[in-house]
């Protein structure tokens, strides 16, 4: 691998059988990222279960439970590496109870692919896999138009596809939407260029993971800096040394940039950006750096540092697209510690604005429960200040969890409206 | 000024930062965490980043060791070198001290080994350091069972994982907070591939022990391996001691880990023979071999 090679993380969301492991396996297979062993064991698998060959899509089956019930339940993240780049497959179920996989799945994501079965274009689950990407603001979507084989590779049948999937995100915001027809199953136009499909003047979709453009998915104009903890070492050499350490959330900082403490508003100057023993000149997201400012001021964890000449809101109501992620539904007006950035606080939904019917994606404003899977949007009080973006902006300081304090369980994400 | 272009990561700077990020979050939300230090790479790396995410203090955490006895004595020395080195704690959680106070049964039989016994000292040292979080290598890559583990991990109090119960981990906000007697396993080098630790530890070009370069050794052939003659070895009427040039891909117990013929005696010819390779790391070692879930099993009862 170069040097100057990139990360790229994708999720991949379909409905049962479109042939999302099979895409998988496929891109692995054909990409030589299965080791023999792994091979070995899905070929013997594959044979107890009286498959002819074998069958890929067993190769991203995980646990036991799913293994036995054949189907995916939760987050499992595959890794593979091609001469260009290294990838990160966040693979989540896309069964209608399981929103709240895929929401968690998209919120790292670069790319989202989703799936199509040629035999029945885009369908209610296209649609809601289409608005969680856009909901959780991923930058490019793929729409993979698979089984072409059964639809004899039709152009036809594709461009249609194509159309009915431009006509409902046109109504999202969906940056970038590239589409490709393929076979999964024979391999047409996931590694190799299909032979079948001569029409189609794209490229496979490997070699568009490979080649699209991706630095400037994070937002590298609002310097924002969550500290995480303060350095101070009880040692000779570094006696008044105060670092303070944290992953730069967006933005660039240099040395010698006037600083803004939030929230108490004391400014400075950035006197060091150091990693490890490296003195940096500037540092950008998403590097973790420990910063040391002209001026001793105090800051702890929960801070942010920030450019002066452009701040983010401090604010302590904030209006929010929550989705709900836990079985016990939530408590009206209880109080959830709220986690954003680095910093903690308590808070308390205020009111249910309305709730998405993921169905038909409509607004429903009497049904205010808030339940498994459900996304709403809701208005929340903290009882201190938070240092906000807009989610669309901004996908570190615009996102939040909540936290149930009597189960300590993760119980909604949010992103800043 | 130059364009906006250059404000990108490589893949490995991208992973560092997350690991950075991950032990900061550790160090910030819980009271008393330390490094599950095996002496392995994948551990050794942990540390390693760990030294960077605190520089200029030192690592704020102890290593624990979760002695099996039956070690690679090179690894041993090895950690006390390290431990040294970095003025760190070591806390030592012994399976002999486990057997000997019937808290375990060992094994029997050719191919006992100690692995699953580790599960119980380990839990024991955890309860009797009062550690809320303890800080481990497992990379999602190792393993089909490791692909779903958090960066943050929940164990009840009987130190057990659900699989199927996790919390769900979005964005990089971690959630440590756990009700007396539960804990966190946390795994900074979760989105790491043998292939890019071998590279980082080119690059940071980072000690570690030499049973990972080529060397002569005794070994008898076994499970399709060759395991190391030591003290502890047991052998069959037809099986034969020969020597000869190898090097570990992963280390663990001595009874178990098996070397693979090599030639690779530097970082650049041993990542150069990875990225060549056609058999998982784990492979090579008979624990992992019992059955399909054999690791799921173990990590559900508290496994690293
Ligand atoms: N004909 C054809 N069948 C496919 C294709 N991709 C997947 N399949 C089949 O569709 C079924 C479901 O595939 P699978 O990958 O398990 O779907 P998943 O539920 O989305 O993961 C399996 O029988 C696959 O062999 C394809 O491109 N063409």
């Amino acid at each position: 691998m170069l040097d100057n090679n990139q990360l790229l993380r994708f999720t991949t969301a379909g409905s049962v059988d479109d042939g999302k492991s099979t895409l998988i396996g496929r891109l692995l297979y054909d990409s030589k990222s299965i080791f023999e062993d792994q091979l070995q064991s899905i070929e013997t698998t594959s044979k107890k279960k009286g498959h002819e060959g074998v069958d890929l899509a067993l190769f991203t089956d995980g646990l036991r439970d799913e293994r036995e019930q054949g189907i995916t339940i939760d987050v499992a993240y595959r890794y593979f590496t091609t001469p260009k780049r290294k990838f990160i497959i966040a693979d989540t179920p896309g069964h209608i109870q399981y929103t709240r996989n895929m929401v968690t799945g998209a919120s790292t994501a670069n790319v989202a692919t989703i799936l199509v079965d040629a035999r029945h274009g885009v369908i209610e689950q296209t649609k809601r896999h289409a608005f969680i990407a856009s909901l959780l603001n991923i930058p490019h979507v793929i729409v993979c138009v698979n089984k072409m084989d059964l639809v004899d590779f039709s152009e036809e049948v594709f461009n249609d596809i194509v159309s009915q999937f431009e006509e409902i995100s046109s109504k999202m915001l969906i940056k970038d939407v590239r589409f490709i027809p393929m076979s999964a199953l024979l391999g047409d136009n996931v590694v190799n260029k299909s032979e079948n499909m001569s029409w189609y003047q794209g490229a496979p979709m490997l070699n568009m993971l490979e080649t699209m453009h991706i630095s400037s998915d994070v937002n590298k104009i609002d310097a924002r800096f969550p500290v995480q903890t303060v350095l101070r070492p009880q040692n000779e050499s570094y006696r008044d040394y105060r670092g303070y350490a944290g992953r730069i959330a967006s933005g660039v900082f240099r040395v010698g940039d006037e600083v803004t403490v939030m929230p108490s508003g004391f400014t400075s100057v950035i006197k060091s950006i150091n990693l490890n023993d490296q003195d940096l000149e500037e540092a950008f997201a998403p590097m973790s750096v420990a910063m040391t400012l002209e001026d001793d001021i105090d800051i702890s964890r929960g801070d942010m540092i920030v450019r002066s000449n452009n701040k983010p809101e401090a604010t302590q109501d904030l209006e929010v697209m929550l989705c709900w992620l836990n079985n016990s539904p939530a408590k009206p007006r209880a109080k959830y510690t709220i986690k954003h950035t680095s910093n903690d606080q308590k808070a308390m939904i205020k009111e249910v604005i309305y709730k998405i019917d993921i169905n038909t994606l409509g607004r429903n404003e009497d049904d205010k429960d808030l339940k498994m899977n459900d996304i709403s949007k809701v208005k929340i009080r903290t009882t201190k200040p938070l240092m906000i973006d807009d989610y669309r902006e901004n996908r570190t300081t615009g996102s939040l969890i909540l936290v149930d304090d009597d189960t300590n369980e993760t119980v909604a994400a949010g992103m800043i409206v | 000024m130059s364009s906006s272009s250059k404000y990108y990561l490589n893949y490995l700077d991208e992973l560092e930062s997350e690991a950075i990020y991950v032990l900061r979050e550790v160090w910030a939300q819980f009271q008393n965490p330390v490094i599950l230090f095996s002496g392995g790479k994948d551990s050794i790396v942990v540390t390693h980043l760990a030294k960077k995410a605190f520089h200029p203090s030192k690592i704020p955490f102890a290593l624990m060791h979760v002695d099996t006895g039956h070690n690679f004595p090179e690894t041993i020395k090895f950690r006390d070198d390290i431990i040294k080195e970095l003025g760190v704690n070591l806390i030592v959680g012994s399976v002999q001290e486990s057997i000997d106070e019937g808290r375990v049964a060992e094994e029997k039989g050719k191919n006992a080994t100690r692995n699953a016994l580790q599960i119980t000292t380990l839990l024991d040292a955890i309860e009797a350091n009062k550690i809320d979080c303890a800080i481990g290598g497992g990379r999602r890559d190792e393993e089909k069972a490791r692909a779903k583990e958090r960066f943050f991990s929940h164990r009840d109090d009987f130190g057990q994982w659900d699989p199927k119960n996790q919390r769900p981990e979005l964005w990089n906000i971690f959630n440590g907070k756990y009700f007396e007697g539960e804990h966190f396993r946390a795994f900074p080098i979760s989105n790491w591939t043998e292939m890019d630790v071998w590279n980082y530890i080119k690059r940071e070009n980072i000690a570690i022990p030499s049973l990972y370069f080529a060397h002569e050794r005794e070994v008898v052939w076994r499970q399709d391996a060759w395991i190391p003659n030591s003290e502890f070895l047991v052998l069959e009427d037809h099986e034969e001691i020969v020597t000869k040039k190898i090097r570990f891909r992963t280390l663990g117990d001595i009874t178990i880990t098996g070397g693979i013929e090599s030639d690779a005696d530097t970082l650049e010819k041993i990542a150069d023979e990875v990225s060549g390779m056609r058999q998982t790391e784990r492979g090579n070692r008979s624990d992992d071999k019992r059955s399909e879930s054999a690791m799921e099993d173990r990590k559900r009862q508290g496994y690293f």
